[in-house]
């Protein structure tokens, strides 16, 4: 039998030398073909006495076998071999830039009204707006404000004429809803406002959120705390907060709000309990409700958040100064 | 409001530092702008007397004096001053002194003669922006003593800003007694005695409109010394009130209108023609005020008169001619109340603002006139000398504010703050602000003090008793509220969903003006009547908007000249058309507004770039517009518009409805805006694109899709979007997509004519198409669009 050993270690060497997968093709059939080497060996256990057949046959199974199990080794290390060849030439840098294009941003102002017209919401505060251009009533009259108030002065209102003004505040919206609802109400109103003033920190239009609570019960108390809530949300911070007496013609009591910042206090938003004579003008019953509103700017609120410094900015419109929003 | 420090401690005196005190009147509603210190930093400036003064031999403006500042030894000091003069008491900075600036004095020879030391003037020691001489001291100043203390110049000017309903802090008074109340002590008002009545001269007073001017008192003084001068305690007090002396007689009526809050007018004497009358003015009726100016006068605004002109604006101005003059010796001395209602905006109406109308419009006590009028002719007569008149008072009772009677109601109280603040501080606190306070079974009444007119209705004692209380003393509350869902509205999108949308294919939002050039507007929009800001900003910002595109194209153009050619903004906001229809005759309507221009995308190593043209703005519009279901109900139709190229511009239609433009700017508008590239535009109602419907799911087909491609040749003219409506509108239920996939021109396809590439998807939910019914159908349609286009197959 020494003559299988010689046949296996023949085809294990010629495996082992074979440069691809057709010369191991060729060996392959030259042993295990039809008319291979193994298979001749199967035909010479005829002439073998039937006792010793079995056992001859086994050998020679075992001896095909090897031959395979060398065969399927070397093929696949062939394979692999060529992948990792190919692979390799298709290497690409990673690092270039992807193709495509880039995201824009939405404006500062409109993220910041986003996010705190989202903490309302969450409470219950439904969105609401209303005309730009007013007419007196809504935007003075109705909030307490009567002609030749001081306050009317203070507003460096644009007239178009007497009774139609460009908004000073989101307040008229208020009034607008209250003219359509009943109490309880829970509003929030962001928009553009305008005032004639233009210098480094006035821009003759600008932004707001008016708030408005109205319900059984409402205090000045509740006004407190809803605002300090919101303003360590909005900051993300653990800000020293004050409430500051202060007057508006529509609220009473009256507040303004600071907030302790580095070089001391800033003043970020009014609000007040809704005069009696503002909610008899929205049809409310003061005996029987009573309600807070608050007024914020949003362009300051949006300069203490992300450290722009000059408030004409956002309304220049330049992209490098818009796309640092991300 | 600026008042001094020192003038407060005058009045009331609490045992609190000064930073104590500004906080605790900003906390109680007076916020304090800014403290100032009276005068800069400087030492070893004290109190000296001119002994000897001699004009220096080699300078011809120099004068050589010796001080005596109370030493053994004289001291010689050259000085420039004119006003520099032998017996004069003044500052004087000795050698070491250190000046405002870090200015130190120190041994000098000036022309050859020896100086030590420098007389000062007012800039010198900081009390003033300038100053025309040194600074004349009284008399009876104690030589030797430190300038500083003598002066007492560690004072601050603290700038209060007032609220409108706080006129009765536009006083010393009325400060101190706020400050009593916050500190719960007594404040101790100014005493004197009154002048005695020492000649009979009256001038006669009728109130013609007493609703208006309820209480007028006058007095005649008579014999004043014109010479005198204010003195330099009263001189200093005004400076520190941000009041410049100008004469004896108007720094005394500064001086009340300070100290009470109450302001006076002198009129002279001499200049009357017969007695008072406080009336209305005649429309047009002239009157030069002191400033020199003439106005013509309306109906509405109050006037002091006499029986043949106006000599004032009641309690805004004073007229030139009858005021007092150099040279008036005989006055006549006013104290009036003027109702706010009759004040109130007339001052702006002629562009005036002024310390009496500033008050009178806010409200001025009604009963303080005689005070202040004793207290005046006091301060007059101590300065100026003179003889004194008895009061005269025209008053309508009837016409005078009433006190107001105020129920306080502790169950309101307690509703309106949140908290129950105890009886007895409640009681406390109205009193010691002035009420006559008295218990009543549902809680307090009280009667406001004079002063205190802005206390009317219940509302404004509950402001008081928090305020005094401590907004800061009340806690913090969550509110409370019933857990009731509000509607929301799945077939209306969120705004945030559009902006989304447009963000994510790289446009930045804009925020513009919503006024802007007139004359750049009506280049876009010739036809617009836009509504014009009488008294804008500037010219050109003076239009309202009636497209969101001027502001816009703006944008690009200050972008592009900041070398930003790549411009891709979108603006949401409202635009301003008239329209008789609308509230207040105008519609406000949300418009969403998109330009892009420059290259489609930024220089990037693996993609070709090229200009940005139609359609890349009608892709990124088309991605908006997708976020509808219903989407297939836009309609985009060739038309024309002022501001777009004829041939590169269309009409947006949802369901038949005209809602927006979008198009290529008109080449001739690309300098209008000098604008860097051609830029595309588009503007929709936003309206028209929140509202979509809801999706309504249909069974997806298990069975073979079958495709087949046609290519139609038609004439130039025809729009592909109406031959893909018509296969869409006539394909029947089977054909499931419809897809153009090319547009040819050229070689092979008749000049004139293109071919329309469009792919078509069969399908049937029920069951497998057989090839003929698909040939059948292919042909049907391919007939149809022969017909209704006359269209061809391409071989």
């Amino acid at each position: 039998m020494q003559h299988l050993d010689e046949i296996v270690a023949n085809a294990q060497q010629q495996i082992e030398n074979a440069a691809d997968t057709n010369e191991l093709e060729e060996i392959r059939l030259q042993y295990l073909g039809k008319k291979g080497l193994m298979t001749e060996q199967m035909k010479g256990l005829g002439k073998l006495p039937p006792a010793e057949k079995p056992a001859a046959g086994q050998m020679i199974n075992q001896a095909k076998q090897a031959i395979q199990a060398v065969l399927v080794e070397r093929k696949k290390g062939m394979e692999e071999a060529i992948l990792n060849e190919k692979l390799a030439s298709e290497t690409i840098d990673v690092t270039l830039p992807g193709r495509g294009s880039k995201q824009g941003n939405i404006h500062p102002v409109t993220r910041t009204t986003e996010r705190i017209v989202e903490f309302f919401s969450e409470l219950g505060f439904e969105v609401k707006d209303g005309p730009e251009v007013e007419d007196g009533y809504h935007n003075f009259d109705a909030l307490n404000i009567p002609p030749h108030h001081p306050a009317r002065a203070d507003h460096d209102t644009f007239y178009f004429n007497p009774d139609l003004v460009l908004r000073t505040q989101t307040s008229g919206v208020q009034i607008r809803t209250m003219e359509k609802q009943e109490p309880p109400v829970r509003i929030i109103s962001p928009g553009r406002v305008y005032r004639n003033d233009y210098d480094q920190t006035h821009t003759p239009m600008f932004h707001q959120v008016e708030g408005l609570m109205i319900a059984e019960n409402v205090s000045f108390a509740q006004l407190k705390g809803i605002l300090n809530d919101f303003l360590h949300n909005f900051f993300e911070e653990d800000l020293e907060i004050r409430f500051r007496p202060s007057y508006f013609p529509f609220t009473e009591p009256s507040a303004e709000v600071d907030v302790k910042g580095k070089n001391g206090w800033l003043e970020v938003l009014g609000c007040g309990m809704v005069h009696p004579t503002v909610l008899k003008s929205m049809g409310v019953d003061p005996e029987k409700y009573s309600g807070f509103a608050f007024g914020m700017g949003i362009e300051r609120l949006t300069m203490l958040r992300y450290g722009v410094n000059d408030l004409r900015s956002f309304f220049e419109n330049d992209l490098r100064f818009l796309k640092q929003f991300k | 409001m600026k008042f001094s420090e020192a003038w407060l401690r005058e009045w009331v005196n609490p045992e609190i530092t000064r930073d104590e005190l500004t906080h605790q009147v900003t906390m109680a509603g007076l916020e304090v702008d800014d403290v100032d210190p009276v005068a800069g930093e400087f030492s070893k400036v004290l109190v000296g007397e001119v002994v000897e003064c001699g004009p220096h031999p080699d300078a011809d403006k120099l004068q050589v004096t010796k001080i005596n500042i109370g030493e053994d030894e004289l001291i010689d000091i050259v000085c420039g001053a004119k006003n520099c003069r032998l017996g004069l008491k003044v500052a004087v900075a000795v050698v070491g002194a250190v000046l405002p600036g870090d200015f130190k004095i120190k041994k000098a020879k000036l022309r050859g003669q020896p100086s030590f030391g420098m007389l000062c003037s007012e800039s010198e020691l900081g009390m003033a922006d300038s100053a025309e001489g040194i600074i004349e001291l009284p008399l009876d100043a104690p030589i030797g003593q430190c300038v500083r203390e003598y002066l007492q110049l560690d004072d601050v000017i603290i700038d209060v800003d007032l609220t409108a309903n706080r006129a009765d802090c536009l006083g010393i008074a009325g400060l101190a007694r706020e400050v009593a109340v916050l500190n719960g002590i007594e404040a101790t008002p100014v005493t004197w005695n009154n002048v005695d009545v020492t000649i009979d001269d009256q001038v006669a007073i009728n109130l013609q409109a007493p609703e208006a001017c309820p209480r007028y008192l006058g007095r005649v003084i008579k014999g004043i010394n014109q010479n005198a001068t204010t003195p330099l305690w009263m001189v200093e007090k005004l400076r520190r009130c941000g009041v410049r002396s100008v004469d004896a007689v108007v720094d005394i009526t500064q001086y009340v209108l300070l100290e009470f809050g109450h302001p006076m007018h002198a009129f002279d004497l001499t200049k009357l023609e017969g007695g008072i009358e406080v009336r209305l003015a005649e429309q047009n009726e002239k009157l030069t005020l002191l400033d020199g100016k003439e106005v013509k006068l309306n109906a509405d605004t109050l006037v002091i008169a006499d029986q043949s002109k106006a000599l004032a604006m009641a309690g805004i101005f004073g007229g030139q001619d009858s005021g007092v003059q150099e040279g008036s010796t005989d006055i006549f001395l006013e104290s009036a109340f003027f109702a706010p209602l009759a004040i109130a905006g007339r001052a702006r109406s002629y562009g005036l603002h002024t310390d009496a109308s500033h008050r009178y419009e806010r409200g001025v006590d009604p009963v303080l006139q005689a005070t202040a009028m004793e207290r005046a002719t006091q301060l007059l007569v101590e300065i100026c000398g003179g003889q004194v008149g008895p009061i005269t008072e025209a008053v309508s009772e009837a016409h005078l504010p009433k006190q107001a009677k105020i129920e306080l109601r502790r169950n309101k109280l307690d509703r309106l703050i949140g908290i129950s603040i105890d009886s007895d501080r409640v009681q406390k606190i109205l009193t010691q602000l002035g009420c006559v306070v008295s218990e009543t079974a549902e809680g307090w009444s009280a009667v406001a003090p004079t002063y205190r007119f802005d206390m009317e209705i219940e509302e404004d004692l509950i402001e008081e008793v928090a305020r005094v209380f401590g907004y800061n003393n009340i806690p913090n509350i969550a509110p409370q509220a019933a857990l009731t869902m509000p509607a929301h509205n799945e077939s209306r999108l969120k705004l945030s969903k559009i902006r989304d949308v447009l963000v994510n294919r790289e446009y930045q939002e804009a925020i513009t003006y919503s006024f802007v050039d007139p004359d750049k507007q009506l280049k876009l929009h010739p036809e617009a009547d836009a509504l014009i800001l009488p008294h804008p900003i500037s010219k050109d910002m003076s239009a309202m908007r009636v497209s969101l595109w001027t502001g816009l194209l703006e944008s690009v153009s200050k972008n592009q000249k900041r070398q930003q050619n790549r411009v891709r903004l979108f603006e949401t906001g409202l635009r301003f058309i008239k329209d008789e229809q609308a509230e207040n005759g105008i519609r406000q309507q949300a418009m969403l507004s998109g330009v892009i221009i420059g290259n489609v995308n930024d220089e990037h190593w693996a993609i070709e770039t090229r200009a940005a043209d139609f359609f890349d703005l009608k892709a990124d519009l088309e991605a908006v517009l997708d976020l509808a279901v219903d989407d297939a109900s836009f309609e985009f139709k060739a038309e024309k518009h002022s501001a777009l190229h004829p041939g590169q511009s269309a009409t947006i239609y949802r369901n038949g409805i005209k809602v927006g433009y979008i198009g290529t700017l008109h080449p001739s508008l690309k300098k209008t805006f000098a604008l860097n590239g051609q830029a595309i535009v588009f503007e929709i109602e936003v309206d028209a694109i929140l509202t979509r419907q809801l999706p309504q799911a249909g069974d997806i087909s298990k069975f073979p899709a079958n495709n087949r491609d046609l290519a139609f040749v038609v004439d130039d003219q025809v729009n592909a979007g109406k031959v893909l409506k018509f296969i869409e509108k006539i394909g029947g239920s089977q054909l499931v997509s419809i897809n153009l996939f090319d547009v040819y021109k050229g070689l092979g396809v008749e000049d004139g004519k293109k071919s329309l590439a469009i792919g078509l998807i069969l399908q049937d939910a029920t069951r497998t198409l057989e090839e003929q019914e698909i040939a059948d159908s292919v042909n049907s349609i391919v007939e149809a669009v022969s017909t209704e286009f006359h269209a061809s197959l391409r071989d």
